[in-house]
């Protein structure tokens, strides 16, 4: 079974100076690696901060347009994600569960798989 | 259709005790929830067409099982993806035969696994409540829509949403390791609580399902405790539920207006009833692992085996809301301790007790009905009419606001007939 994991937060302490922010850093690096090696995580990747983004949006009538900035502005912004692969969505809550970054909050979302059997 | 009659009646019964076995057993067979549930309602037609002639057989439960099976293979016959599955539920019910009735090797686990998914903290407590009584409980999603108050739609509603997100987001079917049980079955036990509230805060002129709710809840506890015997929170939630329910004829008067715990007429109580609950509870406090279910539940054993309101033993009832509140920190328990506290040691103490809860029981009615009986003791009657008339402002249960009118009206009247 394979879900997304979109990894939030509150993007305010992200400029990684103290020793502490390096800490926890080093956590997720070593965290992500253990779960890829292990085949739970099969890829992601960090996001650069959401001031980075741009959004396209497309009108019923198939006009266009560009705007600065993500989907919605809330508190938590997507820092990142993963694809996960695990048996069922209590193997990926627990995965989730274990995540070393402080203060954040994860989405679990299963992926549309059109091969799949039942 | 007397005999018609009957037999529906019969099945219903049947039905309350088979349908969640049934239902749990071909979910984790076929793991396809809707089809499980057709399954168990094609089997119920069936029975319907059959037992008027026949007559109810001597093992419903496995009559309908292999019913159940039947219709199944009828209709996946053409569903290769099921072959697997149905080979699984034939071996299964062969093997069963008869002992189904009585709990054979499909029996108790199915419902445990069938229980932790529906009260899956992925799923909200809205669809874990109609889920439980519909798969378990053995409700009709009309009755379910009945006991709550909203339209049937909107439950049918939530429970294809639910049931989706089960199979989509691959909610799995099984009894929590032992890391995750605690808080799974705190889970669980907090929708058969809510379930048993709905019902048990429901006044005489409610709805009849909506009153049994209690009952419904009451029934799937005591499941739990025989499904898990070893988990004392499950037994001490049973007897709360128990020592709730065995008062429960003393609870309203005959105009309907509640008849709050030092005014009952304990000769109503329900003897038997009670000693049955306080030795549930004795059993899971000597498991030795106290919980806020156990300790309500004591707090309500001394007061269902004090012969009187004033014989109550307070110190033991402070002494037990102090336990509570080391577990669950809350200003609702803070308050009921405060009430017990007036009884130990005076309603000045127990203000005293309570003012600090103000700013964060504002909006909850009880806080300003306690307030208002304990100013009432200290002859401040106009402030204790103000905080029932704020009481009354905040609560819809007609036989809670009957009792706050009343005493509104009590006190215009003895204020109005006393010299000013």
């Amino acid at each position: 079974m394979k879900y997304m994991m979109l990894i939030a937060d509150a993007e305010d302490g992200m400029a990684r100076s103290t020793e502490e922010e390096q800490a926890t850093y080093g956590r997720i690096g070593a965290w992500w690696n253990e779960h890829t090696t292990a085949g739970r995580i099969i890829e992601g990747h960090e996001l650069q901060p959401s001031s980075t983004a741009t959004t396209v949006r497309i009108a019923p009538d198939g006009g266009t347009t560009v705007t600065d900035g993500p989907f919605a502005e809330g508190k938590e912004m997507v820092g990142g994600y993963g694809i996960l692969d695990v048996p069922d969505l209590d193997a990926a809550l627990a995965l989730a569960a274990s995540w070393p970054g402080a203060a954040s909050s994860l989405e679990i979302r299963p992926i549309v798989e059109r091969d799949a059997t039942s | 259709m007397t005999q018609r009659a009957d037999v529906d009646a019969r099945l219903e019964a049947v039905l309350r005790e088979e349908r969640g076995r049934l239902t749990a057993a071909l979910v984790r067979i076929l793991r396809d929830w809707d089809l499980a549930e057709e399954l168990v309602q094609d089997a119920a037609v069936s029975a319907l067409e059959h037992w008027p002639a026949d007559g109810v057989p001597d093992n419903p439960g496995a009559w309908l099982m292999t019913a159940a099976r039947r219709k199944a293979v009828d209709r996946l016959r053409r569903h290769t993806r099921y072959r697997e599955r149905m080979r699984q539920l034939t071996a299964e019910a062969t093997e069963m035969g008869a002992p189904i009735a009585t709990g054979g090797p499909m029996g108790a686990d199915d419902r445990l696994r069938l229980l932790f998914t529906c009260c899956h903290p992925a799923l909200n407590r809205e669809a874990q409540v109609a889920l439980t009584l519909r798969t378990i409980g053995g409700l009709e999603t009309a009755a379910v829509a009945r006991a709550f108050l909203v339209p049937e739609a909107t439950i049918a509603q939530r429970l294809v949403r639910a049931k989706r997100k089960i199979r989509d987001a691959a909610i799995p079917y099984r009894v929590p390791d032992a890391s995750e049980l605690p808080a799974r079955l705190g889970e669980v036990l907090r929708v058969l609580y809510l379930i048993f509230n709905e019902g048990y805060l429901a006044s005489s002129g409610d709805a009849g399902e909506r009153r049994e709710l209690a009952r419904d809840a009451e029934w799937l506890t005591s499941l739990l405790a025989r499904l898990m015997p070893d988990e004392p929170e499950t037994l001490g939630l049973l007897a709360l539920m128990r020592l709730h329910l065995a008062r429960s004829d003393a609870r309203f008067a005959a105009d309907g207006s509640l008849v709050l715990l030092p005014d009952q007429d304990r000769s109503l109580w329900d003897q038997a009833a009670i000693g049955d609950a306080i030795e549930l509870l004795a059993r899971s406090e000597r498991m030795g692992r106290p919980g806020s279910y156990q300790l309500q539940a004591a707090i309500l054993g001394v007061h269902a085996t004090s012969p009187a309101w004033r014989a109550t033993s307070w110190s033991a009832i402070v002494g037990l809301y102090d336990a509570l509140h080391r577990i669950e920190p809350t200003p609702v328990v803070a308050l009921n301790r405060a009430l017990a506290l007036a009884e130990r040691d005076g309603p000045a103490d127990a203000l005293a007790a309570i003012e600090p809860l103000a700013s964060r029981l504002d909006g909850y009615h009880l806080f300003h009905a306690a307030r208002a009986e304990l100013l009432r003791r200290m002859d401040r009657g106009a402030e204790a009419l103000a905080a029932d008339s704020r009481a009354l402002e905040l609560t819809e249960n007609p036989a809670e606001r009957r009792l706050l009118e009343m005493r509104i009206a009590q006190a215009g009247s003895d204020r109005s007939g006393s010299p000013t």
